[in-house]
């Protein structure tokens, strides 16, 4: 065995580790960039409105994903209790990923529009309010912070800077963007509805003429999950295979 | 640095290195180990045979089985629909009233019913359809909406004040908030509902109140104020309350006209998902 | 100042220190000045009152107040640092761990619905990361520096950078921990510290990695210690993890938040690669470098087999790396990576194993000590776990297993067989050697030491049993089906049926941290009153432990 005369050379002990970890990961994600059908093509999504990205990035600091998972995986159960499993497409514009390694709560990949509004209010302000078998924390805070949206421009380029496909007109709007679809009323409706197409527009926290934190996570918990019509999704298409 | 030597205890030879005092024996590798780690070796060159394992530069080894997990799931998902696919389909061609008055069919769609209801339901109407404040109880006898097997399935099926196009819709109007009626008046008025619903009621208010109630509520309730359900307008004579019984929770009804959502179902869950669930609601207790 | 005004040489550490420390200070008082964010202006205060105490901390120390390890033969003080850190950090982790078992065994009690730094998203990366990184790092950081200057008949390398690791990585925990609380997050698990805290960290990193090789290329001894092969392994592929997998876009450089690199299917295999890794090398390669020199050293019996440290050693390295898909079986991600993930878990167990059989048989012939010397058993103990959660791992990643195991509480009760169990009983093993030889002490009680050893055995077992009947249970209700074919039980429904399980986890994770408070009082009365040893004997560890 030849393994002495690494062991006198710290140096080329340290290469031959660094070559030795370097194979596997890149042997597994690299491709991940380029083998076809990895990220399926798909017609419906697009990137999170201003006022949802915001919300997700609540959802993010808050931690919700040590508990909760988005993602449908491809068991039985699991279609039948959640829906569709997720495609990969459907997290393309997740910076980061929140696909969750815990189910303490439920999977939440497609809870959009599976409550409503004031239900999201209430348990988020009290879980055992409506849900008394809950153990899910209470995030009343969220109602009582407006939502500081001054940065909202500078979220949409740095999310293009990594591959996020805004438009420069998104970009310029996105304040008056996050503003309209907290406010049905508001007159810029048009222009962020041109911009978002289908995305809803209420106001979320029951709370009209302030934007709370609250808000922002509602809108983003309304849509996850709606972007892609399964309805006309083939899964089994010879493209979809991976 | 020492030289080689033979461990008493084991009688190996040590390398013959030493650091601050800890030395190696040179004792072979074990055979069951490395017998396991080639086992394993081998074990997973088959499995990469069989199954997709490696990528390429454009796409990857797909394997001899040509194995896909998606396909798999949506067949296990197929096999169980069509184990099921007797009944469902029964379910799908019977009337309600049909399947209500078939033990079988019941069965079947009380144990549908029963799953949906636990995941889609339980979170606002509760574990066992008692309901919550602003979340209809629906194990009792009283129904915003009707209470045959047919009304519950429409509200299941539109919702209420959802995005279903042809939703339910009601509104009671804020009377205070909007200002329509003077702080003074909500207050005999929800002396006059407390009345209604048969508690003890502040009698000057209450006759104050008559007018008010038949100018302003009756259109919706009913001038006995006992509801009215094809505009979604409760009953206020009875002993049930949508947004509470206390003094303070009527007025606050009227004060600010409360209106929840029920979401609408129809594309979450099939048809004979629903149906099942309109079975099973209506044998919550409460069914008409 | 002491007499001897020796001039002190030129060397690089007393240029790059300052200049690194007042570096930071700058950025940091930039950022609370200037940022719009008021997270970003708390963790700005933060990071300047650390680089000024540690700039501090430094004068005092070149003005001979503090002990300059650089002048003694082996760099002892900043060890010492280590060992008190990872005390602290592991009772406040561990006391983070009991509270939020606490929240989900009685959510109306331990929720403060106002506060938002209480909930418990917030609270459970504290805990992930203050047992890893803060008491695993500084364990890992204290007995790196101990072994390798032993193992190599050399001093730590760099003069004072060593003391610089240890508070840079100390000024790293704080800004994450502090962090957390603030509802700063990434978002990705074992890696939640923003973009700011991961340039730091990555800075800490690469001195660390300096100074561990830069003894090793001093040393003395001809070969290298199996001991430091492992260590080093753990040192350089954390900073290629780290640095991968924390590739993120800040929103400004004004503020905390940041949008990583890459996104979906991508981010998760990255993340996943990282994270796996972070246990592969974390929590075994780095500990096993423990155990490499704490069991032989403590046992007095040489290493079992030479030729398993070298096979084991680089099939483990090599192999690890693949294993990451097996925490995304059956998600999105393409089903060959995930076959990659699960065939290379299976072959990880003899790798895995090859390092417990190492460990274990090295006690052949001194069996009988594990009856006398409760320090060495917790050692040994340690080496089971290692064992059990090797054999485990391989186990729940076959994907038929993971598709019940998986978002369950096995998961928890797998990650805390290994980290109770091995990773936290071979950090007690070492400490409890360390203290006596470090102070020149003789350990206070061993009695202490069995009640601590026997409570927290009793912790573990209430954990992982109650953890394994409870993920099990959880994986089998959410798939029940009645004999209609449809499902038996609302998710609720399983979430109610936890509760007894997770009041027993609660109680065994209290007397594992009872353990451990134990353990603290034991070394304190160790250092403060303890006898002192002749420093021969000192080193002699069976002597200490049979003498107490
Ligand atoms: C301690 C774990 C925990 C945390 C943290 C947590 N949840 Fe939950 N969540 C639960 C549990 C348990 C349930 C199921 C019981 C219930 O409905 O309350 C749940 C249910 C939900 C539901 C209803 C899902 C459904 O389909 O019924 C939503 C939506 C939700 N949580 C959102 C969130 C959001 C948003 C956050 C973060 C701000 C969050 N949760 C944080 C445990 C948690
Ligand atoms: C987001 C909360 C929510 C969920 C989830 C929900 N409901 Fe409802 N439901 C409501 C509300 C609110 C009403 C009362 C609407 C009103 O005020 O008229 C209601 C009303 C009803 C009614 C009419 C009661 C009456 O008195 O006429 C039925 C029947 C019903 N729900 C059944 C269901 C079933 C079955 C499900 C599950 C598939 C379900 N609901 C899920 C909120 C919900
Ligand atoms: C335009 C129709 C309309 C008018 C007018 C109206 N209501 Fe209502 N009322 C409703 C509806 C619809 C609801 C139930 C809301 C729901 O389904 O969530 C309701 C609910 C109530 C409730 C709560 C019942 C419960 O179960 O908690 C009270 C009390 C009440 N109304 C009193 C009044 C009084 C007093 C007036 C007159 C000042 C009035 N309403 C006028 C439509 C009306
Ligand atoms: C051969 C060695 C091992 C293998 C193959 C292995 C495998 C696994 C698997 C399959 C999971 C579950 C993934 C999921 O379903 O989400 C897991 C989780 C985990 N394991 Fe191991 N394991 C091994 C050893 C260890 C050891 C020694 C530790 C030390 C503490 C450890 C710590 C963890 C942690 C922290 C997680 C949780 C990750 C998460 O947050 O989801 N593992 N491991
Ligand atoms: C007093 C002892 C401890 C208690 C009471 C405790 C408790 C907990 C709890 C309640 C969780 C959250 C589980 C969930 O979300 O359901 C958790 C997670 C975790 N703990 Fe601990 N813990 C303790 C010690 C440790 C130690 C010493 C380590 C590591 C060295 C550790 C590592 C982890 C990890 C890695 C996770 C994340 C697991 C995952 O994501 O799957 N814990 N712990
Ligand atoms: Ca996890
Ligand atoms: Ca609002
Ligand atoms: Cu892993």
């Amino acid at each position: 065995m030849n393994h002495g005369w690494l062991e006198k050379n710290s140096i080329f002990m340290l290469i031959g580790i660094i070559l030795v970890i370097a194979v596997g990961g890149a042997v597994e994600i690299a491709p991940l960039f380029w083998v076809n059908g990895t990220v399926e093509k798909i017609d419906g999504m697009r990137p999170y409105t201003p006022l949802e990205l915001k919300g997700r990035n609540i959802y993010v600091r808050e931690g919700c994903y040590v508990c909760h998972s988005q993602q449908v995986r491809t068991l039985r159960d699991e279609v039948e209790r959640y829906g569709h499993y997720s495609l990969a497409a459907e997290s393309m514009y997740d910076h980061p990923f929140q696909w969750g390694s815990e189910r303490t709560g439920p999977d939440l990949a497609r809870v959009g529009g599976k409550y409503s509004d004031e239900w999201h209010r209430a348990h988020l302000i009290d879980p055992r309010s409506v849900v008394p078998e809950s153990i899910m924390p209470p995030y009343r805070f969220l109602f009582t912070k407006t939502l500081d949206y001054r940065d909202v421009r500078q979220m949409l380029t740095a999310n293009r800077m990594v591959g996020v496909p805004y438009s420069d007109a998104q970009i310029a709007a996105a304040k008056e963007d996050l503003e309209a679809q907290a406010d049905p009323n508001s007159e810029t409706q048009d222009d962020f509805r041109k911009r978002y197409g289908k995305a809803e527009v209420r106001d979320f926290d029951g709370e009209p003429g302030r934007i709370t934190e609250g808000d922002a996570l509602i809108a983003y918990m309304q849509m996850l999950g709606t972007l892609v019509d399964f309805k006309t999704y083939r899964a089994n298409a010879p493209e979809h295979r991976r | 640095m020492s030289k080689k030597e033979v461990d008493d205890v084991s009688g190996t030879e040590t390398t013959g290195h030493e650091w601050d005092g800890i030395k190696e024996l040179n004792t072979p590798l074990p055979r069951w180990w490395l017998g396991i780690l080639y086992a394993s070796i081998v074990w997973a060159i088959s499995y990469w045979i069989v199954y997709p394992a490696w990528p390429t530069l454009s796409g990857y080894t797909p394997g001899l089985l040509n194995h896909s997990q998606r396909d798999e799931v949506m067949s296990d998902v197929a096999a169980l629909k069509s184990a099921r696919a007797g009944q469902e389909q029964e379910l799908a061609n019977s009337s309600l009233t049909e399947i209500q008055r078939n033990p079988d069919m019941l069965q079947f769609a009380m144990a549908a019913g029963r799953a949906a209801f636990g995941d889609n339901c339980v979170p606002c109407h509760g574990a066992g359809g008692q309901g919550a404040r602003g979340y209809p109880n629906l194990n009792d006898d009283v129904w915003l909406w009707g209470g045959k097997l047919a009304d519950i399935q429409h509200t299941i099926t539109v919702g209420v004040r959802s995005a279903h196009p042809g939703t339910r819709q009601s509104q009671m109007p804020a009377f205070g908030r909007d200002g329509i009626l003077k702080p003074e008046q909500v207050d005999d008025l929800s002396e006059y509902a407390l009345k209604l619903s048969g508690r003890g009621a502040d009698a000057r208010a209450v006759r104050r109140a008559g007018s008010l109630f038949t100018e302003n509520c009756a259109a919706c309730h009913g001038a006995d104020g006992k509801g009215n359900r094809s505009l979604g307008a409760p009953n206020l004579t009875d002993n049930e309350a949508l947004y509470g019984k206390t003094r303070e929770d009527i007025r606050d009804q009227i004060w600010n006209g409360h209106g929840g959502v029920m979401p609408t179902w129809n594309g979450r869950l099939s048809a004979q998902e629903i149906k099942a669930l309109a079975v099973y609601v209506h044998n919550l207790g409460g069914g008409e | 100042m002491q007499a001897d005004v020796q001039q002190a040489p030129w060397r690089f550490d007393h240029f790059f220190i300052p200049v690194v420390l007042f570096l930071g200070f700058a950025a940091a008082l930039t950022e609370a000045a200037r940022s719009p964010d008021a997270p970003m202006v708390a963790q700005g205060w933060i990071f300047a009152a650390c680089m000024a105490f540690t700039g501090i901390w430094y004068m005092w120390m070149y003005a001979g107040r503090t002990p300059a390890d650089e002048t003694r033969t082996y760099a002892d003080g900043v060890v010492k640092a280590g060992v008190i850190a990872a005390m602290f950090w592991g009772i406040a982790g561990m006391l983070v761990g009991v509270i939020i078992a606490l929240q989900l065994s009685f959510p109306s009690l331990f929720y403060l619905p106002s506060e938002a730094w209480t909930n418990f998203g917030r609270l459970r990366p504290l805990h992930t990361s203050a047992v890893i990184f803060a008491f695993g790092g500084n364990v890992l950081i204290a007995t790196s520096f101990y072994v390798v200057q032993r193992t190599c008949r050399a001093h730590l390398f760099g003069g004072s950078l060593s003391w610089f690791v240890f508070w840079g990585y100390n000024t790293f925990i704080v800004l994450a921990g502090t962090g957390y609380l603030l509802g700063i997050s990434e978002g990705r698990e074992y890696a939640e510290p923003e973009w700011y805290a991961d340039i730091w960290l990555t800075i800490v990193w690469v001195c660390y990695l300096v100074t561990f090789l830069g003894t090793l290329i001093k040393r003395k001894e001809p070969h290298i210690y199996v001991a430091n092969w492992f260590y080093l392994a753990f040192i350089a592929t954390i900073a290629v993890l780290h640095i991968v997998n924390n590739l993120s876009m800040p929103v400004s450089l004004l503020q905390t938040q940041s949008y990583s690199l890459f996104s979906g299917v991508q981010d998760a295999l990255t993340q996943w690669w990282y994270g796996h890794n972070a246990v592969g090398f974390f929590l075994t390669a780095g500990f096993l470098g423990i155990m490499y020199y704490f069991i032989p050293k403590r046992a007095e019996r040489p290493v079992y087999s030479y030729r398993l440290s070298i096979i084991h050693f680089w099939s483990l390295i090599f192999i690890y790396i693949w294993a990451g898909p097996h925490h995304l079986l059956y998600t999105a991600l393409p089903e060959w990576a995930q076959t990659l993930g699960m065939t290379f878990s299976i072959i990880l167990w003899m790798p895995s194993w090859g390092g417990m059989i190492n460990g274990l048989m090295t006690l052949s012939g001194a069996w009988d000590k594990l009856r006398t010397d409760p320090v060495l058993r917790m050692l040994v103990v340690s080496v089971a776990f290692y064992g059990m959660s090797t054999f485990e791992g391989p186990v729940m990643s076959v994907k038929a297993v993971n598709a019940l195991s998986h978002y369950t509480n096995w998961t928890v009760g797998h990650v805390h067989s290994g980290a109770l169990g091995w990773v936290g009983y071979v950090s007690f093993g070492a400490i409890y050697c360390l203290v006596p030889w470090l102070w020149k002490k003789r350990l206070y009680s061993n009695a202490l030491v069995e009640w601590h050893f026997w409570i927290s055995t009793l912790g573990i077992v209430l954990y992982i049993t109650s953890m394994w009947v409870a993920g099990i249970m959880q994986g089998l209700m959410w798939r029940a089906y009645n004999d209609f074919g449809f499902l038996e039980y609302a998710f609720v429904e399983v979430v109610e049926a936890m509760h007894p399980y997770y009041i027993i986890r609660a109680v065994g994770g209290l007397m594992y941290l009872g353990g451990a408070l134990i353990m603290v009082f034991n070394l304190w009365k160790t250092v403060r009153n303890g006898v002192p040893v002749a420093p021969a004997a000192s080193v002699t560890p069976a002597l200490t432990a049979e003498a107490a």
